[in-house]
């Protein structure tokens, strides 16, 4: 294929969504115009503040990264032939899990009236912590995952009721744990000790001149590019993939190939789930360096948009990760700066997207006539 | 009495219908023959209301008229019954057949009424049907009547049948056939798409004769014979009948013994049946769909996930009753499944991915990294030999599985489990649905395979098919193998009966 080709092929791919989210954009400005306010002075106040240096870029970058994991979470499973509705339960999990870890290794003494107090174990160095806590992140998010999984492979038990059933559990163990024996007492706020400094990661500020170092995008967005590569590596170039990809194609079709759809609905939740679990490493590690009671602002459920915007495609993924991040720092604009829209409006936008991405499927055939839409490989 | 005029129907690139013409004569039964995506059941469609043409005209009794739903071609006395069968299965048949016609004022369904006139349709074209009886408890033969009385019940003189004897047993055929007689005696017009030449030359009057699109031939089936209906279908000549060598048969390859296969409720779908297919050789499996042939094969190929299997499966001397599909394949067992968009294949996949399914995990699907890697190269190199060997087209590895006709599905499945060079092929359906060129192509290659020392395993619902291919033919029944004929010996009679659970005589 000439590169020319390619190319075409990935436009096309991309057409789709791109009408979605005109279409949303579209429908969202009547809403305003009703409210009373103009549509284009709320769309610049929404977007264009994304796209200033340094603060706008930034912040969108740190406010992608989560969902950019919990995209490829919900993409995963969904390549399986699974709703993965639980990342936002792995995601606490896996939190919890690496702040506890960087906790108990971390060598963190905390002034307690007056009193030294430790709640580490040890003191290990960064080079040995910080990969240890990575690690803690996507094992517990794994772990979480392939509970549904399993019960899924093992009594065909419909993994979207076991997923939100396990969210409840994990914010409610998480609480537990926090409120009862890792918060240092007397502290007003839902959070457990600090982690240990050496688990810290660095803010991306460090290393590029003139982004300061106050802004939180940090190292795991880095991680967030990485995963993006990896997941498309595993999904497409490997055997794995390939079972993957079969059994979410056609359950029937890769039993006669010899795969077992079991064993593929466990790994493809674990996978799915230790992806989830990696926006641990983004809140932990890199900006709260504590377990914070209810740090997410949904972003595992935000993921399900992100995957079904993103054709459940790595790139899919990162672009509308990206777009979603915008919308959401550019909410707190449109709250200040104009006359009646509230930041609510991006919630509006959101499931407006989500709702023309749906109802598009339907419309993909008519589209096909110009020949635009034609199916390609991924 | 129906007439097609220049009609043309395009579906986005294809053209389905170039200035299609068709006359049907009253009082006949015409036959419209083609190869799948000749057009005919297009053409049919037009004339039933389901699609509207894009130019040309529909004459009914002469004059031209607008057909632009169902309801238009059935108040012109057109009916049509379908190859899927559009019934609802927990209700009684006097139900079905009034269902969008229902007798009686708005709200009060006068049932009785309609049972009485179902009855009278019933005895006049001897249907044997009980009004009262429910879908569910009917023979497949017995449904397709019901079918047929919904369309007299709304008084069709037209009658449109796509493909009705795919689904019926020979004696179900030849007691349909006398029914399209009698019709035709009542002054009934009966149109037949089907692609069963020996069907054609056996019941209709007037042939049409379909290639892509295109009207190629009006034949009166006085005139005419399957060698000249065949070259009109295909284009080119076509060998009808298999030709194929006495077999060498050689050691045993497969040896099954009193194997049950019980599925989740318990039924016995296999039932205490014993075999042997030997290097060389073609077994044969007869029997109407549904009496066990399926769980057989799955069975067999290690397809288990729905079903207990016990007795005991030896394949070259080794047990492997308990073996997975995958070390099964690993030994040289192939397996062609029946159904190709079901089993056979990922249908949004490439011809590339797909014909590693199966040998997916080793060479020459993976390099590197240890054997993680896809091997794109290597993937391509089997795709492309693939489709050089067995003639796929569009020859191209990219395309999507979807994107290619039945047969063509059909030659990639069958490629890529040939390529393994099997030492036992396990093959269901292997020319369902495919058009006559690419069945002769299939049943070459079989036989090519059977002479280069495979022990095969055939089971078909064409008759035709087993008894031309196989060396020995088994019988099966409500799961158990009720008997063994030498194809060449026997008739179509003995293996109904068979069947159809009578005894050998």
């Amino acid at each position: 294929m000439s590169l020319v080709t390619v190319l075409m092929k990935h436009l096309r791919e991309l057409l789709f969504p791109l009408i979605a989210v005109i279409a949303a954009f579209v429908v969202g400005g009547i809403f305003v115009l009703a409210i009373g306010d103009s549509p284009i002075k709320a769309y610049s106040e929404l977007i264009g503040n994304a796209f200033a240096w340094p603060d706008g870029i930034g912040y969108t970058l740190f406010n992608a990264t989560p969902l950019i994991f919990t995209g490829l979470a919900v993409a995963v499973a969904f390549r399986c032939g699974l709703l993965n509705i639980g990342a936002e339960g792995q995601l606490y999990v896996a939190a919890f899990a690496t702040a506890w870890v960087s906790m108990k290794f971390g060598g963190v003494v905390v002034d307690v009236f007056g009193q030294k107090v430790s709640y580490s174990w040890m003191t290990l160095p960064a080079v040995i912590l910080v990969p240890l806590a990575i690690f803690a992140a996507i094992f517990a998010g794994a772990f979480w995952g392939a509970i549904p999984g399993f019960l899924k492979a093992r009594f065909g038990s419909h993994e979207v009721i076991n997923t939100i059933m396990l969210n409840f559990i994990a914010v409610a163990l998480c609480s537990y744990f926090t409120q009862y024996h890792y918060k240092v007492p007397g502290d007003p706020i839902m959070q457990s000790a600090p982690i240990g400094e050496s688990a810290h990661i660095a803010h991306l500020g460090k290393f590029i001149p003139g982004l300061p170092e106050r802004i939180p995008v940090n190292l795991a967005f880095i991680l967030a590019l990485i995963a993006c590569a990896l997941v498309y590596v595993f999904l497409w170039k490997t055997k794995w993939g390939y079972e993957i990809r079969a059994t979410g194609a056609n359950p029937s079709a890769a039993e006669y190939g010899g795969i077992s759809v079991r064993k593929q609905i466990v790994l493809a939740m674990a996978v799915s789930g230790g992806l989830a679990g990696m926006v641990g490493i983004n809140e932990v590690l890199g900006y709260h360096h504590r377990y914070y009671d209810g740090f997410s602002d949904n972003y595992g459920f935000t993921g399900i948009a992100v995957a079904l915007l993103g054709r459940n495609h790595p790139v899919g993924v990162l672009l509308a990760a990206i777009l979603f991040a915008i919308l959401l720092r550019g909410g707190i604009f449109v709250d200040a700066f104009t006359d009646h829209v509230s930041k609510d409006i991006v919630q509006i936008l959101q499931a407006l997207v989500i709702l023309f991405v749906a109802a598009g499927a339907r419309y993909r055939g008519s589209l096909n006539v110009f020949g635009l839409l034609k199916r390609s490989k991924v | 009495m129906l007439e097609l005029r220049n009609i043309t129907k395009r579906f986005g690139d294809v053209l389905a219908n170039d200035h299609v013409n068709i006359k049907v004569k009253p009082g006949t039964i015409h036959s419209i023959v083609g190869e799948n995506g000749a057009g005919k059941s297009t053409a049919m469609r037009i004339a039933y209301g389901f699609y509207t043409p894009d130019s040309g005209e529909i004459l009914v009794d002469g004059e031209v008229r607008e057909i632009r739903t169902p309801h238009d071609a059935i108040a012109l006395g057109i009916g049509m019954v379908h190859q899927h069968f559009m019934l609802v299965e927990p209700m009684t048949v006097a139900e079905n057949i009034v269902l969008g016609a229902e007798p009686g004022t708005t709200a009060a369904l006068d049932l009785n009424k309609a049972a009485s006139e179902i009855r009278a349709l019933s005895d006049e074209f001897k249907l044997a049907v009980d009004p009262h009886a429910t879908i569910e408890t009917l023979s497949v033969g017995q449904q397709q009547r019901v079918e047929l009385l919904k369309a007299l019940y709304r008084h069709a003189r037209i009658l449109i049948l796509d493909e009705p004897t795919a689904v019926l047993t020979p004696q179900e055929v030849e007691e349909f056939f006398a029914i399209l007689r009698r019709m035709r005696e009542q002054g009934k017009t009966v149109v037949i798409i089907t692609h069963k030449l020996s069907e054609v030359l056996a019941i209709s009057d007037e042939v049409t004769v379909m290639r892509d699109g295109r009207v190629v031939g009006e034949l009166k089936t006085s005139d005419t014979n399957a060698a000249e209906l065949a070259r009109l279908m295909v284009g080119r000549d076509v060998l009808l009948r298999v030709e194929k060598p006495e077999a060498k048969a050689g050691e045993t390859v497969l040896r099954v013994q009193n194997m049950v296969v019980a599925v989740a409720d318990g039924t016995r779908r296999v039932n205490d049946v014993s075999f042997e297919v030997r290097a060389g050789e073609i077994v044969g499996v007869a029997g109407v769909e549904g009496n066990g042939q399926t769980e057989l094969i799955e069975s067999l190929a290690g397809l288990t996930a729905q079903s207990r299997v016990s007795g005991k499966v030896d394949f070259a001397g080794r047990d492997i009753t308990n073996m997975s599909a995958r070390d099964r394949k690993e030994l040289g067992i192939a397996h062609v499944p029946e159904d190709r968009h079901r089993r056979g294949l990922l249908l949004d996949f490439d011809l590339a991915e797909n014909s590693i399914l199966g040998i997916h995990y080793r060479q020459p699907a993976v390099t590197g990294l240890g054997g993680i890697l896809l091997d794109e190269k290597g993937i391509e190199r089997r795709a492309r030999q693939v489709i050089k060997d067995f003639d796929v087209r569009p020859p191209n590895p990219d395309l999507p599985a979807r994107a290619l006709s039945g047969g063509n599905q059909q030659k990639l499945i069958i490629g890529r489990e040939f390529e393994l060079n099997p030492k036992l092929l396990l093959v269901s359906q292997p020319t369902r649905g495919v058009d006559i060129g690419a069945i002769e192509f299939i049943h070459r290659k079989l036989v090519a395979l059977r002479d280069a020392g495979c022990a095969v395993l055939l089971v078909s619902a064409e008759l035709e098919e087993v008894t031309a291919l196989a060396d020995r033919l088994l019988v099966i029944y409500h799961g158990q193998i009720v008997g063994e004929v030498d194809p060449k010996q026997t008739s179509n009679e003995e293996i109904g009966l068979l069947m159809t659970g009578g005894k050998k005589q």
